[in-house]
C-alpha cells in the first residue's frame, strides 16, 4: 500500500532580519533561521509516526507545513490517494486547548464548522445528528453542545478540539503536542481516545511531541529531530531497544523512569546552540561524545543502515559495531 | 551526609533531628461571593535538613498554594485560616509582614517555574546576587560579588568570572534557571521552595538541573520542598512524595515505596497513566473524570466519584491520614478497612 504521505527534502526558512531600515543605519546582515532543513520521511496508511525532538527542533514547523499553514521554502509534501479515489487531507489537533477554540463559539458552532465549511452533511438537522455523534465518540454527552469552551477543563477541551478534528471527516490527523498542556490523569484519557479512534476509523497519525515516554506509547516509527534535521528514523521497538545516534541516547537516557529512577547517573552537558548559528558539520557535535575532526566540517546525510533504519552520523558504523551489530541483525 | 559538609562554604547544615520545616493542620480559605472556598484542607507534614520532599497532583490540587502557603505568599483575599507553620522550631504563620520579609530570601530560598520572572532584566545577575547577600548577610561589595562567582561556579555555569557580568537575556533557559537557584541559595537558606523549576526547560536540561538540585541539597543540608506535576521528576530527585487532591494530602511515603507500591487508588492511577518506557501497553490505566473544582468538593473523600473501589463509607464520611508501614494515606481500605 502506498504510504499515506510521502515529505521528500522539505526546508522552512524563516527571514528574522531587522527591518530594512535597521539593516542599512546599523549595518546589520540578513539573519534567516533553517527551521526544518530538507527532511524526508513517509508515514504509511494506518500508522502512526512521530517527530519528537527539543523547543526549536523544527518539529511544530513540520506539522503546520503538512497542514498547510505554512509554505514550504523547498521540497514536496504529498498525499496519497485514499480508498474512495479521494486525496487525503489532514487535520490537525493542536497543542493548547485554551488558545485553538473560539471562546464565543458554542460547542456545537466549533464543532460543525468543518461540516458546514466542507458542505458535508444537506441540512442544519443532518449537520445537529453528526455534531451530536461526533460528542459521543469523543466521551462528550450532547447536553454540552450548548456550552461555551470556557465551561470545560483541558481534557474535555482537547476532547472537544478531537471532535472537530473528526467532523472534517480526515485520513490523517497531524497532532502537536496534543496532551502536553494536560495533567498526567487526563492525558492518559486523551492518548487512549487516540488509541481507539485510530483502530476505528484506520487514521494516520502524524505525532510532534517532546515526549518520549508518550511517543513511544503512541507511534509505530519515530523520527528523531535535532536543529531542523532529522538524526535518526526508526520503529519504536528498536529505536529504545538500539539507539544509535548519539543524540537520540542521549534522549533516552535523559527521561526519569520511574520503573527504575537512576538518580546516580550523570547527565548530559551542553544545551540546544541556538537556530540562528547552528555549529558548522554536524549541529550535534558540540554536545557529541563521539565528535571527531570530521563531525565539525562535514554535515552527516541521512543514511539507510539496513532494517528500516535511518542514521545521520559519521560514526554510524561504529555505533553498529559497538552496538554488536544487532540492529541490523535484528 | 558527604564530607563536602564542612569545608563548603556554603553548609549551614547542622545535622540535628530538628525538622526545617513543620506544617500542621494548615489550612488555606478564599473567601468569595458565593461562600468560603478551602484551598488547602488540613495538610500536615515535616521535612527534614538535607531532605527533598517532592509534592504531585494535578493542577488545582493545593501543590503550589502550599509552597505559597509557607512563603506567605497567598493573593488576597487568601490566607491561612488554621494550622500552624514552623520554621527550625519558630512559629512563622503569625509573624508580622516585616520579619516575614526578612526570612524570605534569607531562610527560605525560592525557585520559580518561569527562570526569565525571578530575575530582573536590568541588572547583571552577579549584581543581583551580591545585592541579595549584602541583604541578608551585611559584608563588602567586593566580598558579596566574590560570593557570587563561587555560587555561580557551585550551580555549573561555566566561566563564573566572566558570566558575574552578564545580564539575565545573555544566557539560555537552563543557565538561567541555574542562575535563579545561585539567587535562592545566596543567603544560605535552610529551605528552598522549587515550584516546577524544570517544567520550562527540555529534557535533557531537566536531567541536569534535577541533579544539581539534588546534589546541593546533599552537600549543604538544606531541605526542599519540590512542587511538581510531573512524577518522573519526583521519582528521579526526591526521598518523599506528598500526593496532594482537591487539597488534601493523601497519601505521603518515601518515593520508592510509592512507586513500589502506591496505596490510595488515586496514587495508583496517577502512577498507571504514565505510559511505560520499557513496554508499550495497549491501553494506559485513566482515572475517569475529572478533579473536582474548590466549590463542588463531595461529600466523604474527595476522590469518591472517580475511585473504582468506593463504597458507602467513603461518599459519607471522609478518611484521615492514618499510618502505613512506611508513611501515611487517606483512604478507608488503609490495613484492611471496608469501604
Amino acid at each position: 500500500m502506498k504510504p499515506a504521505l510521502v515529505v521528500r527534502d522539505l526546508s522552512r526558512v524563516f527571514d528574522v532580519s531587522a527591518p530594512l531600515l535597521n539593516r542599512l543605519i546599523e549595518r546589520k546582515p540578513r539573519m534567516l533561521l533553517r527551521a526544518v532543513d530538507g527532511i524526508s520521511f513517509e508515514v504509511p496508511q494506518g500508522g502512526c509516526l512521530s517527530l519528537v525532538g527539543e523547543s526549536g527542533c523544527g518539529k511544530s514547523t513540520v506539522a503546520r507545513l503538512v497542514t498547510g499553514l505554512y509554505r514550504p521554502t523547498d521540497g514536496q509534501i504529498e498525499f496519497s490517494l485514499g480508498d474512495s479515489g479521494d486525496r487525503i487531507h489532514a487535520h490537525m489537533i493542536f497543542q493548547d486547548p485554551y488558545a485553538s477554540l473560539n471562546p464565543r463559539w458554542r460547542v456545537r458552532d466549533i464543532i460543525a464548522e468543518p461540516i458546514r465549511e466542507l458542505g458535508l452533511r444537506d441540512g442544519e438537522s443532518a449537520t445537529r445528528a453528526r455534531v451530536d455523534e461526533l460528542l459521543g465518540i469523543v466521551g462528550l454527552s450532547q447536553r454540552d453542545a450548548e456550552k461555551f469552551p470556557h465551561e470545560f477543563s483541558g481534557g474535555q477541551r482537547q476532547r472537544i478540539s478531537i471532535a472537530r478534528a473528526l467532523a472534517g471527516e480526515p485520513k490523517f490527523l497531524v497532532c502537536d503536542e496534543p496532551t502536553s498542556a494536560l495533567d498526567v490523569s487526563v492525558q492518559a484519557q486523551i492518548l487512549n481516545l487516540m488509541r481507539s479512534l485510530q483502530d476505528e476509523f484506520g487514521l494516520t497519525y502524524l505525532f510532534i511531541s517532546h515526549d518520549l515516554s508518550v511517543v513511544r506509547h503512541m507511534s509505530d516509527r519515530i523520527a528523531v529531530m535535532y536543529l531542523g534535521r532529522i538524526v535518526e528514523e526508526a520503529d519504536t521497538e528498536s529505536l529504545f531497544d538500539n539507539p544509535l545516534h548519539p543524540y537520540t541516547r542521549l534522549l533516552l537516557q535523559t527521561i526519569p523512569d520511574i520503573e527504575a529512577p537512576r538518580p546516580d547517573v550523570p547527565p548530559a552537558t551542553g544545551e540546544v546552540p541556538s537556530p540562528l548559528k547552528p555549529p558548522p558539520g554536524c549541529t550535534f557535535h558540540p554536545r557529541c561524545p563521539e565528535a571527531d575532526d570530521r563531525c565539525k566540517r562535514e554535515v552527516p546525510e541521512v543514511r539507510d543502515v539496513g532494517h528500516g533504519r535511518r542514521v545521520a552520523c559519521h560514526r554510524v558504523a561504529e555505533m553498529l559495531k559497538r552496538n554488536g551489530m544487532s540492529a541490523l541483525s535484528a | 551526609m558527604p564530607d563536602t559538609l564542612t569545608d563548603s562554604p556554603m553548609s549551614t547544615a547542622a545535622s540535628t533531628a530538628e525538622p526545617v520545616l513543620r506544617v500542621r493542620n494548615l489550612s488555606v480559605s478564599f473567601p468569595g461571593r458565593r461562600g468560603v472556598l478551602k484551598a488547602l484542607d488540613d495538610i500536615s507534614f515535616d521535612l527534614a535538613p538535607g531532605e527533598i520532599l517532592g509534592m504531585v497532583g494535578e493542577s488545582g490540587a493545593g501543590k503550589s498554594m502550599t509552597g505559597l502557603a509557607v512563603q506567605r505568599l497567598l493573593e488576597p483575599p487568601g490566607h491561612i485560616s488554621g494550622g500552624e507553620v514552623h520554621l527550625l522550631g519558630q512559629r512563622i504563620d503569625q509573624l508580622p509582614e516585616a520579619q516575614m520579609e526578612r526570612l524570605r530570601g534569607k531562610q527560605i530560598g525560592a525557585v520559580f517555574q518561569d527562570p526569565l520572572t525571578s530575575l530582573n532584566p536590568l541588572f547583571t545577575v552577579g549584581h543581583q546576587i551580591s545585592e541579595t547577600i549584602r541583604v541578608h548577610l551585611g559584608g563588602s561589595r567586593r566580598a558579596a560579588m566574590d560570593q557570587a562567582r563561587e555560587l555561580l561556579r557551585r550551580v555549573g555555569i561555566p566561566s563564573p568570572d566572566d558570566r558575574v557580568n552578564h545580564y539575565p537575556h545573555q544566557f539560555s533557559g537552563g543557565m538561567r534557571q541555574r542562575v535563579v537557584i545561585a539567587l535562592a541559595l545566596a543567603a544560605q537558606p535552610r529551605l528552598i521552595i522549587a515550584d516546577e523549576p524544570t517544567t520550562a526547560l527540555d529534557v535533557s536540561i531537566q536531567a541536569q538541573i534535577m541533579s544539581l538540585l539534588r546534589r546541593l541539597c546533599d552537600e549543604t543540608g538544606v531541605a526542599m520542598l519540590l512542587v511538581t506535576h510531573d512524577m518522573g521528576v519526583i521519582a528521579q530527585t526526591a526521598d518523599r512524595i506528598a500526593v496532594m487532591y482537591a487539597g488534601r494530602l493523601i497519601e505521603l511515603a518515601p518515593v520508592h515505596e510509592v512507586l513500589r507500591q502506591p496505596r490510595h487508588p488515586y496514587t495508583r492511577g496517577l502512577i498507571g497513566a504514565i505510559p511505560a518506557l520499557r513496554k508499550r501497553a495497549p491501553r494506559l490505566t485513566q482515572i475517569d473524570g475529572s478533579m473536582p473544582r474548590l466549590d463542588s468538593i463531595p461529600q466523604g473523600c474527595a476522590f469518591n466519584p472517580r475511585c473504582p473501589e468506593a463504597g458507602p463509607r467513603c461518599r459519607a464520611h471522609r478518611p484521615e491520614l492514618s499510618a502505613t508501614p512506611a508513611g501515611k494515606v487517606a483512604c478507608w481500605l488503609n490495613d484492611g478497612g471496608v469501604a
